[in-house]
This record gives C-alpha cells, structure tokens and sequence, in this order.
C-alpha cells in the first residue's frame, strides 16, 4: 500500500470533483493485459507480444475452433441436464477464451489442477469430453486416468487441488525436471485457506507452479467484493511472487500471459498468480437461479466482450479465415454436438459392485466382508424373482 | 395459533427469525445464506428483513466461517453458522474439534460457546460427489460438542430454538432430502428436552431406532411389516450426543429385539456404540443380537449406485427378518 506523506495532506474530495484518480503503487502490473480489444482490434503490449509473435494463421484459426467446439460442448451439456440425462452441470459459459488460452500454453509434460469447470481446459489436454460428463451424469466420481493427460480429476471442495498441484510442482524441481504445473481455482476460491497455504508453500519452495484464477466475479451469489478488497492479482505481491491481470475474454492475451508465467517457472524462477478477468455468463450450476442476487444489464455488459466473437472480428479482419473455415466448424460443432447427446445417452450405469472397487489398493477384509454380504443380499432378490 | 403445515426446509427458516427476533445477539452466517437465502433457501428472506449485519453473506472460508464465529460468541454472539453441504465442513472441521469442542473445559468453564452449525447432511438427491455424506459419527465422538438431528418439521423448528439456546456447541444436521417434506408444527407447544429421543410408532416384536433422513424409511418399513403381522416399534433418536439410551432401553425391555438404521457407514459408527450399549444395559432381555443398517465401508457413491448404497424399506425389512429369526 502507499503511504501518504503526512505533510501537505491535501483534503480526499474537492468540491465539484468526485474523486481523484487513484495513484498507482510503485511496481504494481498494468490493470488488465490485452491483445485483443472487444471489437477484435490487435492491440500491441510490450511485454507480452513476444509470447505470440510467431503464432500461425493456422493456430489463430486453432484457438477460434477450441472456443467454438468447447462452445457446443457445453451448451449440449446444459441441455443434456435440463432433459435429465445428467444431474448437474457447470457451464464455462463466458470463459472459453481463459481456459483455451491457458490450456493451449501448456506443455505435454505439464500436469493440469482443475476445478470442476475446465471443460476447455480439458479440451486442450486431450480428455475426450464425453469423459467429463460421467460425474456429472452420476455414473463416476471422476471419470478419466489423470495420468494419461497429465489432466487432475476435478476438484469439488474449493481450493484443495491448489496444494495438490504446489505439491507435484514441488516434486517437479526435486527430480531436476524442467516441467511446470498450472493450478485452477475461481475467484471465491481465493479466500479459503489451502489457496493461502499453496501461496505460501510455492513461494517458501520457489515451485514451478501457475495459479491461474478465473476471476468470474462471482462465487454462487457472492461477488468478489465479498471475498476480497485487492485485486485478486495483487494478492501475489505479499507472497514475494508476480500477480499479473489479463484480460479473460482474449484468448490471445491468455495465451501469452500463461505462456509467459509457464516458461518463468520452468527456469525456475517461481510461482505466479494469473488473474483472468473474466465473467461467467450463465448460472453457477443447473441448480442455481441467478436472477436471485444479480441484475441483468450486468450480463448484457459483457456480452459485448464475448471472447468468441472478439476473435471471429480479428480472423475476419486479418484474413486470417475465409467463409470456408466456418461453414466447416459449423459443421464440426454439430457433429460433436451430436456425438456428445449419443455417448450421454448409452452412457450405463454403473455395476453395483463398483462400490466396493478401488476402496483401497492393497485390498482390505471389511471390504471384502460387506462386498459379501451386499452379493448375498442381492441373490435373494434373483432368487424370488426365479421362484416366481 | 394453531398448528400449521409447513416443510422441513421453512420450519428452519421459521425457527431462525424467530430466533433472530427474539434476542438481537443472534446472527446467521455462512455461504450465500443472504440474498440467495441459501443454496436451499433454508435462509431465504432473513437478510431482507434483519439486514446484513445480522444475517450475514461470508467469504467462500469455512474455517474462517467457524473461526470467526467462534470469536464473536466469546464477545457475547449467538452465531447460526451454515455450512453449504456436509462434504464442505471438514476445512472447518480443525476450528469445531480442536477449538470450539475444547474452549469451555480449556476455561475452566469460565466461557460458553453458543455456536450452532447447521449441515444439511445425507443422501438420496442425486447431487455430486461430497453432497451426499453422514459425517455425524466423526463429531458425536469429540467430547465438547452436542449432536442433533431433526427429522420432521416439528422438531426441526423446536430444535433449532432449543440449540441456539443452549450455551454448548451444537451440530446441527438436516437431513437435506426430508427438506420438502411437510408435517405440523404447532408453535405455542412445550416441546420435550432437546436431547431426549421420541417414539415415533409403537410396537411390540422390535425396535427400530435411528435419526434424520432415516426415521422415515423406518415409519414405512414399520407401515409394511405391520402388513405381514410384524409389530415394529420405531424410536427416533433426535440427539447422537448426548444419546438417550434410556428411551431405547425402555423400547428394547419391550419388544426385545433392536435394529438401529443410519446412512452413515456402519463402521465405528453411532449405531456400533447404540449396540454395545444397549448389549450391556439389556443383555438379558435381548432375544437377539443388536443388528446394524447403514452405508459401507467404501466412499459415498456415484448418484446413479446410491440407491444400492443407502438403507432402504428392503434392506430394513430383510435385516428385521434376520433379528426374527433368531
Ligand atoms: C469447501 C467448499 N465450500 C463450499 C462449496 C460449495 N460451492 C461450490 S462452488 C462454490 C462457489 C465457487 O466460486 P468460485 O471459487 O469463484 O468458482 P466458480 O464456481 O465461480 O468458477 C461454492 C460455494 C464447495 N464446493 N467447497
């Protein structure tokens, strides 16, 4: 914080003016970094520029398809629920652009935490999105091989995979490795204490970890002001490691930043906080009502800034893809539309018996015993329905 | 007043502005316990009307939520604390076992810790992973804390009075899939002490004892054994801490056989200390051994499994028959 000097202390308010314009803190990051404005203009940043100079036309084109398709996964999901194939769903509605930027910055040997909501995240890692749907569904409590993608199974209870991924970082820079972990949490994450403790640790242990908060401003129905009074990216500087603001609707600038804070981290220079600003455009789940506790204009403030409309302007504009392209991604979105409704469908349930799987490794007799019993109990009921 | 018919869910909600009306050291807090009125609207309307210094939105911090009420009953609060769901407490569960269980003992009894944490606990509503556990077990074994569990609207307005009144710790469990179900609640009632369980049915062959979502399954489980000739009496037990052995002592003198039912894994669990107990106090009235229904010993399952999971009329019934037959 600055510290007003004592002398000359001039009065908060004038008359006539509202309030003075606030004086940055020395060091402190730029608000929000942006390549791309919401009209879709290419913007140049000093910093960051370098970390997409050399993108393609072709992987621009790339990260327009990943929003799109991650798009359709989601809305069919969110119908899916409300036709009660599945139970729940948490839509990233809104937040393509910081979960395919982020994801598409990370490495094959980077390992992913996520939360409950990074179906574009997934995406980029390779998890097949039928795989996500399973918990969702009620049929799993996970879904996927973590390990196989190097993509963490979701983490419900907010905040605790951010110690997870401190912790593999750590493990990271033991074995000499020159991988990087990125960790996902929200907004409302930031104020439990596992997220302060994964902070602490990173910092104390220098581990090649990027926190990457989706600022989605709300948490449920409480608002970032609820859970704090900085932004959230500032938060880094009391931990001794760099926060930086990106703007969350410009996949560009997501990309770059979390490019940027991967390869810090791989010469091992540390941890990072990435905010992406960024605004979840939906309920917070199928069982929310948001109508509750926000007002609509807020929405339609930033549909403007929609992440995969900003892009469409600059491929357009830039020629960078031709009427073609999307006709052909219009195409595509359909087709994985239709092939996510089919899998959901013929989505089985579970066997009964797979309760009692996978409770331990080595296997335990209490298990075995109620494994048992449960087998027993169940023949009773084939055997009346036989002797009918 | 008369007796109205309200849900489970409002009777809660009824019994905190009454509360909140009563005495001006009460509070609410918790997650989205304001203008949403909580993610099952259990607090819906108290903000409105008692405003956001009393009824209070918290940041996403469980241990923040219960360390702070914890200081504000040492300054002379009464905090109604809401954890979203049963699978979210245990960040909390540092600050309620090696603080709030131990302070009064730790001050020679010279402080009261009148915190109430209300979890909406249990299964049976098709929800994700952490949304569905019976964790009551892992806070009835740690002395300093009282237990309770409602299961009908009635005692769920009675007894969030009665928990806020007491100077103890108490953990609150509503059973979340019993939230929509409705019954009487005569307001102008005395009710009966917080701690003492009720029964609910009588009968004379078999004691069905068991607390929360269960007392249900048990009254329809009781409803068609009556049908088969089978006479069940059901104890609802209200209370885990203390237990109140004596009611299903004066039960199990009667119809001398007992089954105890819970969706918690049977493990260690309340009914594993209900059976060695009432081995001990009824051991010679007892016709057969004191059997147990509950969850297993593996995580709470998928959605799609957990009617295999957790203890239905069928399972009851089968585990009545075996407690017959012997
Ligand atoms: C420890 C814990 N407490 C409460 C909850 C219930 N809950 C689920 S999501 C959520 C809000 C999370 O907000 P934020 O971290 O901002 O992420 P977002 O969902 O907005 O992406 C809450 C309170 C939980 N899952 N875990």
């Amino acid at each position: 914080m600055t510290v007003e000097s004592t002398a000359a202390r001039k009065p908060r308010r004038s008359a006539g003016t509202k309030r003075t314009a606030a004086k940055k803190p020395p060091g402190s990051q730029p608000d929000l970094v942006q390549l791309l404005t919401p009209e879709g203009k290419r913007v140049e940043n000093g910093e960051y520029d370098a970390y997409v100079a050399d993108i393609t036309p072709e992987e621009l084109r790339g990260l327009y398809r990943d929003m799109v398709l991650t798009r359709r996964f989601d809305a069919e999901a969110t119908s899916l629920q409300r036709q009660g194939e599945l139970g729940l769903w948490a839509s990233l509605l809104g937040q393509e652009a910081a979960q395919i930027g982020s994801g598409r910055a990370t490495r094959e040997d980077d390992y992913v935490f996520p939360t409950y909501r990074e179906h574009g995240v997934a995406w980029c890692r390779g998890v097949d999105p039928a795989n996500l749907l399973g918990m969702f569904r009620g049929v799993n409590n996970g879904g996927w091989d973590p390990n196989s993608n190097n993509f963490h199974l979701y983490t419900i209870v907010i905040g605790s995979q951010t110690l997870h991924a401190t912790g593999y970082a750590m493990g990271i820079a033991k074995d000499g490795a020159d991988s990087a972990v990125i960790a996902y949490f929200g907004d409302g994450a930031s104020s439990q204490g596992d997220v302060a403790e994964s902070f602490t640790f990173s910092a104390v242990y220098n581990a090649p970890v990027v926190f990457f908060c989706q600022n989605n401003q709300w948490a449920i129905s409480e608002p970032t002001e609820r859970q704090t009074r900085v932004p959230l990216y500032q938060r880094a500087q009391g931990y001794g490691f760099p926060g930086v603001r990106v703007d969350g609707n410009d996949v560009l600038a997501c990309l770059a930043v979390t490019k940027w804070a991967l390869e810090r981290a791989r010469r091992g220079e540390g941890p990072t906080l990435v905010e992406a600003y960024t605004y979840r455009m939906g309920a917070h789940t199928t069982s929310d009502d948001p109508t509750k506790y926000r007002a609509d204009e807020e929405r339609q403030a930033w549909e403007v800034k929609d992440p995969i409309q900003r892009m469409r302007t600059y491929l357009e504009d830039s020629n960078h893809a031709d009427e073609g392209f999307f006709a052909e991604l219009e195409a595509e979105s359909e087709a994985l539309g239709k092939r996510v409704r089919e899998v959901v469908r013929a989505m089985p349930d579970p066997d009964h018996f797979a309760i009692f799987e996978n409770v331990y490794a080595d296997g335990h007799t209490l298990v075995d015993e109620e494994r048992a019993q449960f087998a027993a109990y169940q023949a009773s009921f084939a055997d009346e329905g036989e002797g009918k | 007043m008369t007796a109205e018919k309200m849900a489970l869910a409002k009777a809660i909600n009824e019994s905190l502005r009454t509360a909140l009306d009563a005495d001006p050291k009460v509070l609410i807090m918790g997650e989205d316990v304001g203008k949403l009125g909580g993610v099952f609207r259990v607090t819906d309307g108290l903000q409105k009307d008692f405003g956001e210094d009393r009824v209070i939105d918290t940041p996403l911090a469980e241990s923040g939520i219960v360390g702070t009420a914890i200081g504000l009953a040492l300054r002379g609060y009464r905090p109604v604390v809401e954890i979203q769901f049963d699978g979210f407490v245990f960040p909390a569960y540092d600050q309620i076992v090696t603080q709030l269980a131990k302070m009064h003992a730790r001050a020679l009894g010279k402080i009261k810790l009148p915190v109430v944490i209300r979890i909406p606990y249990g299964g049976g509503i098709g929800a994700v992973e952490h949304h569905s556990e019976s964790p009551e077990a892992l806070f009835a074994h740690v002395a300093g804390l009282k237990v309770v569990s409602p299961s009908n609207a009635s005692d769920a307005y009675w007894m969030m009075q009665q928990a806020i009144l007491s100077d103890d710790p108490v953990i609150f469990f509503e059973p979340k899939r019993r939230y929509w179900d409705k019954s009487e609640v005569n307001r102008e009632a005395i009710p009966g002490p917080l701690h003492k369980a009720r029964v609910v049915r009588e009968g004379t062959d078999l004691t069905l004892a068991a607390y929360g979502p269960m007392v249900k399954v048990c009254q329809e489980a009781a409803a068609a054994a009556q049908e088969e000739g089978k006479s069940l009496e059901v104890v609802d037990l209200r209370s885990m801490s203390p237990i109140d052995f004596d009611s299903i002592q004066a039960s199990v003198e009667k119809t001398r056989r007992l089954v105890v039912v819970h969706e918690a894994p049977v493990f260690l669990g309340t009914g594993a200390e209900i059976a060695a107990r009432i081995t001990e106090r009824c051991f010679y009235h007892l016709e057969a051994p004191v059997l147990r229904v509950g969850g297993y010993h593996a995580p709470y399952p998928p959605a799609r499994l957990e009617d295999e999971y957790l203890p239905g009329l069928d399972r009851v019934l089968d585990t009545v028959d075996r407690s017959l037959a012997y």
